[in-house]
């Protein structure tokens, strides 16, 4: 398993280096972070050259992609160059990013899990049962909702109920705008009080997209467990219900779950970065979209490179999971 | 194997020997082709999704015909409630929200059918390439695969379509460049076994090219989960591409498309909710109504897999 482990991740370093030069590449043809430099007043061609050679951008694709590398890969991140902007340093702006977005995208996710988890068996034992139609019908409408709209409608819904708690003499509970910097002070209730009221909106928006996912595929794989062969054995031999659902069927029915907890890894995150746009925090999500706006290379590709290297580690979680659940398949 | 099911589940094979010669003569020879069309025309839910679907497009493509304001349109009020004449209202610069509605769809839908068909013809061609062909062809075009999945789409459409344009068609060719990897793997999978069948072997012994044997052997016989995928694939476009638009990063004005009605608008949720309700409607029954197309398809091309969805 370590053999293995260690063969996975050095093979993913080539394919980190390939997928950053096209990141590099990509990045440094789609746009000019100097662009907008030219339709300031009082800008000459002496400034803009000025900056060019300032920011090696006046040097082939190659060689800065190389410069590039040699930082990063000595812990220098680089510096945003977004115009008008205090020049913040990439490596951190980065991580903290991630860290606002893992805060909320880990709790999501394992609520997810646990109630996909739950219902898919459910309706799979009980199949063709009232709660199976509703737990089927509800997760397609999910599977099939654009995220945005969910996260706009739980928000506004979150509102309204803070109106309503409002109007009773009560101070707003839920928040619609990220969360407060620096933390929450007061007594423990009263901390996890305003937790809970931070966190609950955008995590129940994007807990609603995974679950569909989770339950769906647990349902399927379920099923196709409850018809198999030693489930039928286990049956005859006289075991009980609920012993054949957890102790044989269940225990099978997660592989592909596990499977698809780690390679929804992506889905995920787009799935974040769109909450977190909708409920202003400044997470990965954020972080993209300004700049992407601003048009900001070296913090695009702090970006690409973390998101990718999540990635390429979650690919390897999920094959990992795979052959611990799976004692059939066997990795070496 | 594939054919010798879809025969006798149609009740060919099956009812010849017990029914009398009377019945045994109406019964119709039929191909895989009309067994499929109408496994696929009885299934109800698949039948009213193909509805839903065609009214949408006429909606996109014949309305703006028939519909009195253009969707550029600015004459009317600034914010006008539901009415006769505006029966979605009007938005902030006054625009008709019915006419922009039709606008909407017709580019979410020219971007998604785009993506689509796009996505399958690479996919298909790379997968069946790499799985016929094996060796070097196979671990190059795999592990340009493995390449594409780690980069997250999202970020690098944004980062395109900044670029160059927010045209729709700018969104549509980016959005296809990373839509493919799912049919290519799927597709592989399908030729490394197909590959080894005889009438495959016996195709290449009559000197068949690497394209004729792909194209006129392979393909059609991997003609249901193809059409299955690219079903499947239109609605992730739908739904990837009014995401992108949302974020202001994916179709720019003056082009529209759902993604950027609902963008526009959302903020008036609590005051004017029409104005959100209306392309959310759109959106949803759009993106559900081809997804259960494709689920209806998956049902017709394979008979086994009936009621058990994943």
């Amino acid at each position: 398993m370590i053999r293995y482990i260690i063969r996975r991740l050095l093979i993913s370093i080539p394919i980190l280096l390939i997928g950053s030069f096209a990141c590099y590449v990509l990045v440094a043809t789609a746009g000019n972070p100097l662009a907008e430099m030219r339709f300031r007043p009082g800008v000459t061609e002496a400034d803009i050259k000025a900056a060019e050679i300032s920011l090696g951008l006046d040097k082939p694709v190659v060689v800065r992609y190389w410069n590039w590398l040699t930082d990063f890969m000595s812990g220098d991140w680089g510096q945003s160059i977004a115009l008008g902007q205090a020049k913040t340093a990439v490596y951190p702006a980065v991580t903290d990013a991630l860290w606002t977005t893992g805060r909320l995208v880990i709790g999501a996710e394992l609520l997810a899990l646990t109630l996909g988890v739950s219902v898919g068996v459910l309706a799979a034992v009980r199949q063709y049962s009232i709660f199976d139609y509703l737990a089927t019908s509800t997760a397609f409408l999910m599977f099939s909702m654009p995220i945005f709209c969910v996260a706009v409608i739980v928000k506004n819904y979150g509102i309204q109920f803070n109106n309503v708690l409002e109007s009773m003499g009560l101070d707003r509970w839920l928040t619609t705008a990220g969360p407060r910097p620096g933390g929450f002070s007061g007594s423990f209730g009263e901390v996890i009080f305003k937790y809970t009221g931070t966190f609950l909106l955008p995590t129940v928006a994007l807990m609603l997209i995974s679950f569909a996912a989770y339950s769906r595929f647990e349902r399927a794989s379920m099923l196709e467990i409850l018809h198999s062969d030693f489930v039928r054995t286990a049956r005859a031999k006289g075991i009980s219900q609920s012993r054949v659902i957890f102790r044989h069927a269940f225990r099978n029915a997660l592989i592909p779950v596990a499977t698809l907890f780690s390679l929804n890894f992506g889905a995920v995150l787009s799935g974040a970065i769109i909450t977190e746009t909708v409920f202003g925090w400044a997470g990965m999500g954020t972080l993209l979209v300004n700049s992407v706006r601003q048009f900001d290379p070296p913090m695009l590709m702090g970006w690409l490179m973390v998101t990718a290297t999540l990635v390429v580690l979650f690919n390897l979680i999920a094959d990992v999971v795979y052959g611990i659940l799976d004692p059939r398949i066997r990795l070496g | 194997m594939a054919n010798i099911n879809l025969a006798s589940e149609g009740g060919v094979v099956n009812s010849a020997p017990q029914s009398d010669s009377h019945e045994f003569d109406a019964t119709k020879t039929r191909t895989q082709g009309q067994l499929v069309l109408r496994r696929f025309l009885r299934h109800r839910l698949a039948m009213v999704s193909l509805g839903v679907f065609v009214f949408l497009v006429l909606f996109a493509f014949v309305g703006p015909f028939i519909w009195t304001y253009d969707f550029e349109d600015v004459s009317s009020k600034s914010y006008q409630p539901m009415s006769g004449t505006h029966p979605l209202g009007t938005t902030q610069v006054g625009k008709d929200m019915l006419a922009l509605l039709m606008r909407g769809t017709g580019y979410s839908l020219q971007i998604a059918l785009i993506v689509a068909a796009l996505a399958t013809a690479i996919g298909v061609t790379f997968g069946a390439l790499a799985g016929y062909l094996r060796g070097f062809v196979d671990t190059a075009l795999m592990r340009l695969v493995d390449l594409l999945l780690i980069i997250p789409q999202i970020a690098v459409a944004a980062i395109v379509v900044k670029g160059f344009s927010g045209s729709w068609y700018v969104v549509a060719l980016v959005l296809a460049a990373f839509a493919w990897m799912q049919i290519a793997r799927i597709t592989r999978g399908e030729t490394l076994s197909l590959a080894q069948r005889e009438f495959i072997e016996a195709a290449r012994a009559c000197g068949a090219s690497t394209p004729r044997i792909i194209f006129k052997h392979l393909v059609p016989n991997m003609i249901g989960s193809i059409t299955v995928n690219a079903t499947l694939a239109i609605a992730a476009a739908v739904l990837t591409e009014a995401a992108l638009s949302f974020l202001g990063l994916g179709v720019q004005p003056p082009d529209t498309s759902l993604g950027v009605i609902v963008l526009e608008n959302y903020g008036q949720f609590l005051n004017r909710p029409w104005l959100f309700w209306g392309p959310f409607i759109v959106l949803v029954s759009l993106s559900l109504a081809v997804n259960f197309i494709g689920d209806g398809l998956r049902d017709a091309f394979d008979p086994r897999q009936t009621k058990v969805r994943a």
